[in-house]
C-alpha cells in the first residue's frame, strides 16, 4: 500500500469522531457527556456516516477499531472487514482506535463486551461490521442516486468512487461526503446483499499491518510509554500468598531513600510513590513487612494440589458439572469389548506477556472523575472496575487505550487489579501516578493457568471403534475467580477453564465429559490457548495411545473418526502429505501427530522429534501446521499467528511450570521460568486453507496442538508415554527408564 | 546529602546532562528522563533484551548498565537509529511483517543491527546463535530470521 510507510493509526482522535455525533445515524443510545461539543465542532468537513465510518471530504475514510491490540493484529483486520464491505479505498483509510462505550462499540458475539479475548475479535464482530460497512456503502448510493436522479441500481462502486456506468460520471467518497445526507435509520441490509467472497478485494488479500511502522521505530504507544505532567511512579510489596493482608508495617527506611514520596497501605500490599521508577524499587525493597495469613492458598502446594486432584479424579462417586453430554456413556462403556484408560496431568503456567502489567491513572483533587491510560484486554471492565473503586459514574472515568504488549489473557480479569491499584495510589497520593510491575511482580502476582488432572477412559467396541468415551477434568477454577459476572451469566459453566473437553467433531456416540472444579485460592486466568491446551494434550495423546493398542497408525484412527467431517478430514491429509508422514525420518527423529477442533477451527500438527537420552532433553525441530478458520481476513497474519502460537505450545509443552510451596509462587524471572528463545524454536510450515465458513478465529488455535505431537513423537521415538506436561528433562528420562523396564 | 549525582553522556549524537541514583540503569534514564520510550522494560535481569541499545556501537541489556558507568559513553537507540525508519533492519521488519505486539522489537532491531555490523553476511546459525539473547514472546523468530536474511541481502 502506497501510504503504509506512515502509520495512520491515530490514538487521539476517538474523541474527535463521536463528537460528531450530529450527523450519526442508526445509533440507539447517547453519546456520553464527556465528549464536548468543541470536539464536534472541528468535525465541519467531516460527514460521520456511522458510530464507525466518518468520510472526510478529501477522501479520508476514518473507521473505528473497536478490539485491543495486543499483538494479533484485530487493528488491522477488524477496519478491514469495513472496509471491503464499503468498498473503500484501503490507502484512504485511518484507523483510530475505539472508544470504551460498550453500546456503540461492544463485540456482538461477547455479550455485548468490549473485550478482545478467546481469538473472538473477527469471529464475533465479523457479520455486525459487514453490514455497517455495507449500510455506509448504501447511504452514500442513495445521496448520489437522488443527486442524479437515477435508480440507485444503475449505480455500482469501485474503491472508493460511485459509477454510473451508463451516463460514464463517476463521484469519489470524498465528493459525495460534501453533499451527503445521513437517513434517521439506517439503511437495512440482507445477507444477500453483502459481497460474495469471490468478490473480496481487501479481504484474503493481506495488507501490512496498520501499526507496524511505529513498533520498529519506536514510536508506538504502549501502556507503559505514558507520561503526564506532573506524574510519580509506583512500586507495590504485595503479599506472597493470595488472601495475605500487610500485617506489620516498618517503612521507615523506606521513606528515608531520596526520592521517595510516600507509602500507601492497600488491603493486599504496600504501594511506595516516588520521584522516579528507580527510587521507587529501592523503597519497595527496603519495606519491612509481616503478613496476616488470610485466605485459602496457605498451605497449598503443586504436590498437594496434584494428590488432592488425583484422587478427585480416580473417586468416580464425586460427580462433575457435565460440559459435553452425548449418548449414553456410562451404559456403552459396561458393555465396551475392552476398556482403556490413562491419566494426563499438567503444571501451573504463567502467560509471561513481554510488557509487565502497568498502568498510568491520574484522580482529580476530590476524587470524583480520574483519567487513565493503560492497555487492557477489556476497556468497558477497566472503566467500570476504576468508577467502582472511587464510587463515581463511568462517565466520569476518561480512558485511553493503548497498545499492548502482549495479553495473552491476563489482561481482561474483571476486576481489572493493577488498573485499580494505579487508580487507588493515585487517589491516595493526589498525584497522576504510573504504576509498574517489575517482571518479579507479574510472576509473583500473576494469576495462572490452573493445575490439571485429567482421567480418560474409552470403551471399544469388538471390531476396536470407540463407543463409549469419559473424560474426568479435575483443576483449578478459572471463572469464577477471573470473571464473576460472566460466571454467573454461564450458570458456573467454566469455559475457559474446560474449553476443548468436548468432542465435537470425532464420530464417538456415547461422550461424557465433566468438570470437577476445586477452589484453592489460586489466582487463575485464561492462558493463550485456555483449557483447549490441557484437554486436548490429553485427548490426543490418549488417542495415540489407543491407537497404539489397536495397531494403527494414529492418523488412520483420526480419519476413521472424522470421517463425516470433510473440513477436518482435509486439513488432516494436508498436513500428512505436507510432512511426507509415512516417509522413514532421520536415525534418532520420529513424527508426532494430533488434530484440534478449536471452536470451529480445524487444526492439524505434526511434530519432527529427537530425544537427548543422556539428558532426556526433547527437542522439535520441525512443525507441520495447517489450519482451516473459514474466511481468512489476513491469511498471511493467519501464518503469523498460528507461528506464534506454535512457539508459545512449545513452552507450555517442554519448559514453562509455574510451582507453589505453602501458597507462594517458586519462580520469578525467565531465568527460572523459561520461555522459547530463537534457538529453541523448530523450522515451521504452515499452509493456510481458507474455506467459506464463517470466520472462527487463529489467535491461540495452534498452541494446544504442540503438546500431544510432541508426546506421539516421543512414545514412537522411545516407547515412553509423557502423560505430564511440562515435559522436563528429568521427566521425559523417568518415563523412558519405565518404558525400557516394560519392555524387559 | 543528595546522592544523586550528574552523569554527562552522549544520546543518539546529543549530549545530554542527567541526575539519578548513580546505580540507576541507563533504561530508566533512557525511558523517564530522556523520555526516549522505544527502550523496553521486560525483566530487569538481562534476561530478555527488550532493553537492548549500543554503547559505543555494541549491543547491551540497558537494564543492566549503571548511569554512572556511562559517563562520556555514546548510547544509540532505536530512536537513535536512523532519522526516517530508513535503516535496513527497520525497512526488512516491516516487510517481513515481524512486530506482532511488538514490544520487544526495539531491543531486536539493536541487537540485530550489532550482528551485521561486525557479520555482515552472517549464516542462519549465526543469526540464530546471536539473536537467541533476546526473548520475543509472540514467537516471531522466523520471521526475524528472515527479515536479517533480507536486510543482509540488500545491504
Amino acid at each position: 500500500m502506497g501510504n503504509m510507510q506512515t502509520m495512520p493509526v491515530d490514538f487521539n482522535r476517538r474523541r474527535f469522531m463521536v463528537g460528531a455525533a450530529g450527523l450519526t445515524f442508526g445509533v440507539a443510545v447517547g453519546v456520553p457527556s464527556l465528549f464536548d461539543a468543541a470536539d464536534a465542532n472541528a468535525a465541519g468537513k467531516d460527514v460521520m456516516l456511522s458510530h464507525y465510518v466518518t468520510i472526510s471530504t478529501d477522501g479520508t475514510i476514518s473507521i473505528m477499531s473497536p478490539a485491543a491490540e495486543m499483538g494479533q493484529g484485530s487493528l488491522t483486520s477488524l477496519p478491514l472487514i469495513l472496509a471491503e464491505e464499503l468498498d473503500a479505498d484501503w490507502a484512504k483509510v485511518r484507523i483510530v482506535p475505539a472508544p470504551p462505550i460498550e453500546k456503540l462499540y461492544g463485540n456482538p458475539g461477547f455479550n455485548g463486551l468490549m473485550y478482545t479475548a478467546g481469538s473472538f475479535a473477527v469471529n464475533g464482530y465479523f457479520t455486525a461490521l459487514r453490514t455497517f460497512g455495507a449500510q455506509v456503502r448504501m447511504v452514500l448510493l442513495d445521496n448520489v442516486a437522488r443527486r442524479w436522479n437515477v435508480p440507485v441500481a444503475e449505480l455500482t462502486t469501485g474503491p472508493s468512487v460511485v459509477v454510473h456506468e451508463k451516463s460514464g460520471r463517476r463521484l469519489t467518497y470524498g465528493e459525495i461526503a460534501a453533499f451527503a445526507e445521513v437517513p434517521a435509520k439506517a439503511p437495512e441490509i440482507t445477507p444477500a446483499q453483502l459481497k460474495k467472497t469471490k468478490d473480496f478485494r481487501l479481504i484474503g488479500k493481506d495488507v501490512p499491518r496498520v501499526e507496524l511502522p511505529g513498533k520498529v521505530n519506536g514510536t508506538a504507544p504502549y501502556s507503559i510509554d505514558a507520561q503526564v505532567p506532573r506524574m510519580v511512579y509506583a512500586a507495590v510489596l504485595r503479599a506472597p500468598v493470595e488472601g495475605g493482608a500487610p500485617d506489620r508495617v516498618d517503612d521507615s527506611a523506606a521513606r528515608a531513600i531520596e526520592g521517595v514520596i510516600g507509602t500507601v497501605q492497600l488491603p493486599y500490599g504496600v504501594g511506595v510513590i516516588a520521584a522516579t521508577p528507580w527510587a521507587a524499587f529501592k523503597g519497595k525493597a527496603a519495606l519491612k513487612v509481616t503478613w496476616t495469613r488470610g485466605g485459602k492458598a496457605w498451605g497449598h502446594s503443586t504436590q498437594k494440589g496434584l494428590a488432592a486432584f488425583t484422587a478427585i479424579a480416580r473417586d468416580e462417586s464425586r460427580t462433575g458439572v457435565a460440559w459435553e453430554k452425548v449418548g449414553d456413556s456410562s451404559a456403552a462403556m459396561k458393555q465396551a469389548a475392552s476398556v482403556f484408560e490413562a491419566e494426563y496431568t499438567c503444571d501451573y503456567a504463567y502467560h509471561a506477556q513481554m510488557e509487565p502489567l502497568n498502568s498510568v491513572a491520574s484522580v482529580s483533587a476530590n476524587a470524583d472523575a480520574v483519567e487513565i491510560w493503560c492497555g487492557t484486554q477489556s476497556q468497558s471492565m477497566a472503566v467500570a472496575a476504576a468508577a467502582d473503586a472511587l464510587g463515581i459514574a463511568q462517565e466520569r472515568v476518561k480512558f485511553n487505550g493503548l497498545l499492548l504488549g502482549g495479553g495473552f489473557g491476563r489482561r481482561g480479569h474483571r476486576d481489572e487489579e493493577f488498573v485499580v491499584e494505579s487508580v487507588l495510589l493515585s487517589k491516595a497520593s493526589k498525584r497522576p501516578v504510573k504504576l509498574l510491575w517489575t517482571r518479579e511482580d507479574d510472576v509473583r502476582n500473576g494469576r495462572f493457568r490452573p493445575l490439571y488432572v485429567q482421567r480418560l477412559k474409552a470403551g471399544l467396541d469388538a471390531q476396536g471403534n470407540i463407543v463409549a468415551w469419559h473424560h474426568r477434568i479435575v483443576c483449578d477454577q478459572v471463572l469464577a475467580f477471573q470473571d464473576p459476572v460472566r460466571y454467573k451469566l454461564f450458570k458456573g459453566s467454566d469455559g475457559i477453564a474446560l474449553r476443548g473437553g468436548e468432542l465435537k467433531t470425532y464420530d464417538i456416540p456415547n461422550r461424557y465429559v465433566e468438570g470437577l472444579l476445586e477452589d484453592t485460592g489460586i489466582r487463575t486466568s485464561s492462558l493463550r490457548g485456555i483449557g483447549v491446551g490441557p484437554t486436548k494434550y490429553a485427548i490426543e495423546a490418549f488417542l495415540d495411545e489407543i491407537a497404539t493398542k489397536r495397531g494403527i497408525d494414529p492418523i488412520a484412527l483420526r480419519l476413521d473418526l472424522l470421517k463425516n467431517q470433510p473440513r477436518a478430514r482435509a486439513v488432516v491429509e494436508e498436513v500428512a502429505r505436507m510432512a511426507e508422514w509415512s516417509k522413514p525420518r532421520p536415525v534418532g527423529r520420529a513424527l508426532g501427530f494430533a488434530y484440534i477442533d478449536y471452536t470451529g477451527s480445524q487444526l492439524a500438527g505434526i511434530a519432527e522429534v529427537s530425544v537427548d537420552r543422556a539428558s532426556g532433553k526433547i527437542r522439535v525441530h520441525k512443525f507441520w501446521c495447517t489450519i482451516d478458520c473459514g474466511i481468512a481476513i489476513q491469511p498471511d497474519n493467519v501464518i503469523a499467528q498460528t507461528e506464534s502460537s506454535i512457539v508459545y505450545g512449545l513452552g507450555l509443552a517442554l519448559t514453562e511450570r509455574i510451582t507453589f510451596e505453602d501458597g507462594a509462587i517458586q519462580q520469578s524471572n525467565f531465568n527460572n521460568y523459561p520461555v522459547p528463545r530463537m534457538r529453541d524454536v523448530p523450522e515451521m510450515f504452515i499452509k493456510v486453507m481458507p474455506t467459506d465458513n464463517h470466520p472462527t478465529g487463529a489467535g491461540q488455535m495452534s498452541t494446544p496442538l504442540v503438546a500431544p505431537a510432541i508426546a506421539s513423537a516421543v512414545f514412537k521415538l522411545t516407547g515412553a508415554r509423557l502423560r505430564h506436561a511440562p515435559m522436563l528433562p528429568e521427566k521425559v528420562k523417568l518415563a523412558m527408564l519405565g518404558a525400557k523396564r516394560a519392555l524387559a | 546529602m543528595s546522592q544523586l549525582t550528574k552523569t554527562s553522556l552522549t544520546v543518539n549524537g546529543k549530549r545530554q546532562t542527567v541526575t539519578a541514583f548513580p546505580d540507576t540503569p541507563l533504561l530508566w534514564v533512557l525511558r523517564e528522563d530522556l523520555k526516549l520510550t522505544g527502550t523496553k522494560f521486560g525483566c530487569g535481569a538481562g534476561q530478555c533484551g527488550a532493553c537492548m541499545v549500543h554503547v559505543d556501537g555494541k549491543s547491551v541489556f540497558s537494564c543492566l548498565m549503571p548511569v554512572k558507568d556511562m559517563a562520556g559513553r555514546s548510547i544509540t537507540t532505536i530512536e537513535g537509529l536512523s532519522p526516517d525508519s530508513s535503516h535496513k533492519l527497520q525497512k526488512a521488519w516491516v516487510a517481513e511483517q515481524v512486530p506482532q505486539c511488538g514490544y520487544c522489537q526495539s531491543g531486536q532491531i539493536m541487537r540485530a543491527a550489532d550482528l551485521l555490523k561486525t557479520n555482515p553476511h552472517p549464516t542462519r546459525e549465526q543469526i540464530v546463535e546471536h539473536m537467541s539473547t533476546n526473548i520475543c514472546r509472540c514467537g516471531t523468530y522466523a520471521r526475524i530470521v528472515k527479515a536479517v536474511e533480507r536486510a543482509a541481502r540488500e545491504a
